[in-house]
């Protein structure tokens, strides 16, 4: 077992957002959406990743977080997922950082609410600290979510 | 190469080989003489044999040793082949495929090591009878040899294992160097990588035109060249790309002579199988899906078509059914169709069993069709067979076969010709990864409509034809050519939220126009106005010149068009313009008054361009906003029923790609997939069935209880009187005249509350009173809360007295009508409750209410009534 892993950084309402650098396919600028009617909210739409269709989905809405400036262009962070590739809408990419496990704590009792599920915990970095976020759970939309829009 | 790879090729391989035995045994089976046929599965056996005895399946080599061993007895004619031997080696086939598969999830050849079968291949080796065939000399040698080279073979299948063995010609000549000609010309590759590259072709077409449209600004010879080339080369790939995921059907049907003869025996009957067109193409994931459901046909086909040799010989055909099998292109789809020639449909039992099964009954099973009621066996829970087989009867198999069939966009239709068999045909596309589709376009973003599901597309112009959208209560309808087509906005269905709104279609085309013609004549007025007022003729006031405010255009455009037609940019323009216009016209007349006339031409020529200016516009604003008003119906078919979507803009019809939508995006299953369209854009496909449930225009169960109400209504085409009232909101509806007992108008005293039901003193009787809302299931909320209390508006009420089974009941109308002799043919689904279904009755659209529904409702109301009055009692 690793004691360090490496986090590809974003930054989403100028918190520091983290996900693991090996489930990363590439970071790219923002590309043209198509809207997907009666999907659930958190989906910004479909785009064309060179012939591969990618989901894109708004982390701010994902993680309740207020919605983004009409003039600031979202970055994608493109991750390959079990159902194809997914994009997370994010405000700004950061550094690759490379963390060690010691630094690690999971999310404090007070985090409640639906954004508990989808962070891991954080890494307690110099200065500031490092949201890790559970890819997975937040790719696929919960299952509550998904019962409102499908009536 | 790892271990598990070479176990890997091993298992591809083998599987590969099975299939062949399969085919040769059978083929051995029919033509015992074949000398190759018999070396071809000799020398499949061993080299299965050996291989496994290289990698150490002991259980596995065991098995297909035994097999060889009677095969050798066959070889060197101590044995002639008999029916028992050929099952007792397809049993050894199936059980070496059992083990294939142990080792394919486990890695191990399994537990069984089916010790009857091995006892059954050892005995059958001592020979019953005479040989009945006897090699010659020359043709045991050749045998021989095959056996000699089989050898060398097992050991070089390991060494070129990433190298596919040719599979090609079932009759193999046991020469080393055609194997080593064919194996260099087929390689394996996984389809994954096919379809990555499909995605890259595709891709690179979108570069390729997008580079086109660009070169084709510039004038440049050799990038004009250079681009021509790439365009060429660009196409020509992406045919050749497809070409790869293509396969013949042969390699489907290659197992059906082994399912023929196993499901032939099973039922004693003799069968012969013949097939035509096997090198027809299909794509590989055609073939996958459409593998089910004809391997369901075929044997089929032999358990219910093909009658028993004795019954055959009574009516003169030969012993032995015939089953033929026929592939081939036809505009663009492939046609397979399963002929049998045994006795046909039974059309009596399918219409008695119908009958019996409560699918139909008896007067319109009569009137059926001999078509329509073979189409009965599609319907699920249908079986005529009369003894429950393994195979079929047990009244699952037909409708999902076409239920799969359909679901790939596919049709199945059954013909057949009593006492001279049956034929299906099935219709399906050549290739699910591309398929040509409607653009469409609606709230700004386009949609691909599948070609499959079109009938066709209806445009209503503005003016003309937008009256003919009619509402049955709510529910939009089109008449085409005659027949109601429930209309479906896909603005309204892709809003999650509006669904519950109550928003119709009325009052989305029930949009003000301003009159184009006068507000042009007028503008164009002024000039001459002006003209007059120039020569001295008249004189206006600065106030009559208008404001561009005030004038009737300017009043549409501010109050009404600018909002609505906010992405006509002629319509910016044309206000731009006007409020210039009236703004000349003031400071005309004003300057013109201050006595400056010296200035008048030349601002009259400027306001009269500028009227020209408006003239035009107008008519580009006219054209455009009449456009925007006009309907694009599209006619699609889902589950034979039809509905027209309404869209915004139709555009062309092209091929497109598709690709999977993830699952969590298409929780409502409106969308089939999504494809990319031209300018790299990704567009969502519809899925028009899904749609269509939605939109409630097809729901599961709705052809069985729509045929039912229109049955049990009348017997259509005779004609019927009808009654015709208004109910609430003005719909126009009907009931039979013969329900009627009388007409009665109350005067509103004499309406006496009793509970919470409304009654009156009728012929010494109380009659209870119903409104009709309070029975139709209400679309709009508002008159709901005015349920109970009868109307104040007008001092009397009519009312039909309805007489059932000796009560009576009053239905409250708002206004009784016409009474109408009419056939009422022209039909649609009802969109409500208590409501039988919508015809065309007396030239318009009219609901035909249900009577029985309106009497339970009345019941229901003193039970109401009953509980109330206990209630009150108890308070007391």
């Amino acid at each position: 077992m690793p004691q360090s892993s490496q986090f590809c950084t974003f930054y989403l309402e100028k918190l520091l957002f983290g996900v693991e650098l090996k489930g990363v396919q590439e970071v790219i600028r923002s590309l043209i959406t198509t809207d997907v009617p009666l999907a659930p909210d958190a989906v910004a739409g479909l785009m064309n990743l060179r012939g591969q269709i990618v989901t894109a989905i708004d982390l701010r809405q994902r993680l309740a977080l207020p919605p983004r400036s009409g003039d600031s262009a979202p970055m994608n962070v493109v991750i390959r997922s079990e159902e194809g590739a997914v994009s997370l809408l994010v405000d700004a990419v950061g550094d690759v950082v490379e963390v060690d496990h010691g630094t690690f704590e999971p999310p404090p009792d007070t985090l409640q609410g639906k954004v508990r599920h989808l962070i891991l915990g954080v890494h307690k970095l110099p200065g500031c600290l490092l949201h890790v976020l559970d890819v997975e759970r937040a790719c696929r939309m919960a299952e509550d979510e998904v019962a409102v829009v499908g009536h | 190469m790892s271990d598990s790879d070479i176990v890997q090729d091993f298992l591809i391989e083998s599987y590969e080989n099975l299939d062949r035995l399969d085919r040769d045994l059978i083929e051995l089976e029919k033509n015992p003489q074949d000398i190759d046929a018999l070396a071809g599965v000799f020398r499949t056996i061993h080299t299965i044999k050996g291989t496994c005895g290289f990698l150490g399946f002991s259980k596995l080599e065991t098995i297909a040793h035994a097999g060889e061993n009677l095969l050798s007895r066959l070889r060197d004619h101590q044995l002639a082949l008999s029916p028992e031997i050929t099952t007792a080696l397809l049993t050894m086939v199936d059980a070496v495929r059992q083990m294939l598969k142990a080792i394919e999830t486990s890695g191990q050849d399994g537990d069984n090591d089916y010790p009857e079968l091995r006892d059954n291949l050892a005995r059958l080796q001592t020979p019953a009878d005479e040989p009945a065939f006897i090699l010659t000399n020359e043709k045991a040698a050749l045998v021989g040899e095959v056996a000699k080279n089989v050898d060398t073979e097992a050991s070089a299948l390991l060494s070129q294992a990433e190298v596919k063995l040719p599979d090609g010609s079932s009759a193999l000549l046991p020469t080393e160097g055609r194997t080593r000609d064919a194996s260099a010309e087929t390689i394996r590759v996984g389809v994954n990588l096919l379809d990555r590259l499909m995605t890259m072709v595709g891709e690179l077409v979108l570069a390729r035109n997008q580079l086109l449209q660009f070169t084709d600004t510039l004038e440049h010879n050799e990038l004009h060249t250079a681009s021509q080339r790439l365009n060429l080369i660009a196409t020509e790939l992406q045919e050749q790309v497809m070409k790869t995921r293509m396969q013949p059907i042969g390699n489907l049907w290659s197992q059906y002579p082994r399912t023929v003869r196993d499901v032939a025996l099973g039922c004693g009957k003799q069968v012969e199988i013949e097939m035509d067109g096997k090198d027809t193409e299909l794509d590989k994931t055609i073939i996958e899906s459409i593998k089910d459901p004809l391997t369901h046909l075929v044997r089929n086909a032999v358990d219910h078509g093909i009658e028993a040799p004795e019954l055959r010989i009574k009516v003169g055909k030969p012993p032995a059914g015939r089953i033929l099998l026929r592939a081939y292109h036809e505009g663009g789809q492939v046609i397979i169709e399963i002929c049998d020639d045994g006795a046909g449909l039974d059309l009596e039992r399918i219409r008695t069993k119908a009958v019996a099964r409560g699918l139909l009954d008896g007067p319109h099973a009569a009137q059926m069709s001999e078509r329509e009621l073979s189409q009965l066996i599609f319907v699920p829970g249908f079986s005529t067979a009369e003894q429950i087989t393994n195979v079929s009867g047990r009244g699952v198999g037909m409708d999902v076969v076409k239920t799969n069939i359909e679901r790939i966009g596919g049709v199945v239709d059954v013909q057949s010709v009593s006492g001279k068999g049956t034929t299906i045909r099935v219709k399906i596309p050549l290739t699910l990864a591309i398929i040509p589709a409607l653009i469409v376009r609606c709230e700004g973003e386009r949609y691909a409509i599948p070609q499959v599901n079109l009938l066709e597309l209806v445009r209503l112009e503005a003016e003309r034809d937008s009256k003919r959208i009619e509402m049955v209560h709510g529910a939009p309808v089109y008449r085409l050519r005659g027949r109601l087509l429930p209309l479906v906005y896909l603005k309204r269905e892709l809003k999650s939220n509006l669904r519950d709104s109550t928003a119709t279609a009325t009052e989305e085309s029930e949009v003000e126009l301003p009159d184009f013609a006068l507000a042009r004549q007028k503008h164009q007025a002024w000039i001459e106005r002006l003209r007059q007022v120039m020569e001295g003729k008249i004189t206006i006031s600065a106030g009559e010149a208008g404001s561009a405010k005030g004038c009737d255009l300017g009043k549409w455009l501010y109050s009404f068009g600018l909002k609505q037609y906010m992405g006509v940019p002629e319509i910016h323009s044309l206000e731009q313009a006007h409020k210039q216009f009236h703004e000349s016209v003031r400071d005309f007349v004003t300057t013109h008054a201050a006595g400056m006339k010296s200035r008048d031409q030349g601002e009259f020529d400027i306001i009269a361009t500028m009227s020209q200016q408006i003239v035009a516009l107008l008519t580009q604003v006219e054209k455009r906003v009449l456009e925007a008003q006009a309907v694009s119906i599209v006619v699609l078919q889902a589950d034979d029923r039809q509905f027209g979507l309404v869209v915004d803009e139709i555009h062309d019809s092209q091929e497109i790609v598709v690709k999977p939508l993830r699952k969590q995006l298409n929780v409502a299953k409106t969308f089939a997939g999504s494809s990319i369209m031209g300018d790299g854009r990704v567009a969502l496909i519809l899925d028009v069935l899904g749609l269509a449930r939605r939109a409630n225009a097809v729901t599961e169960d709705h052809d069985h209880r729509e045929s039912d109400k229109c049955r049990a209504s009348n017997d259509s085409g005779k004609k019927q009187t009808f009654l015709l009232f208004s109910g609430p909101d003005d719909s126009r509806m009907a009931i039979p005249l013969s329900t009627v007992a009388r007409l009665e108008e109350f005067a509103l005293s004499q309406v006496e509350p009793s509970g919470n039901q409304w009654v009156a003193q009728y012929r010494g009787q109380i009659l209870p009173l119903i409104r009709l809302d309070s029975v139709l299931d209400e679309r709009r909320r508002t008159s709901r809360n005015k349920r109970a209390l009868p109307p104040e508006n007008s001092g009397t009420l009519q009312v039909l007295v309805l007489n059932q089974g000796g009560k009576s009941v009053g239905l409250v109308v708002e206004r009784i009508l016409d009474i109408v002799e009419d056939v009422a043919l022209i039909r649609s689904p009802a969109t409500r409750a208590a409501v039988l279904y919508s015809a065309v009755i007396g030239k318009r659209v009219t609901e035909l209410l249900d009577i029985a529904a309106v009497l339970k409702a009345a019941e229901r109301g003193s039970a109401t009534c009953a509980n109330s009055a206990r209630v009150a009692a108890g308070a007391n």
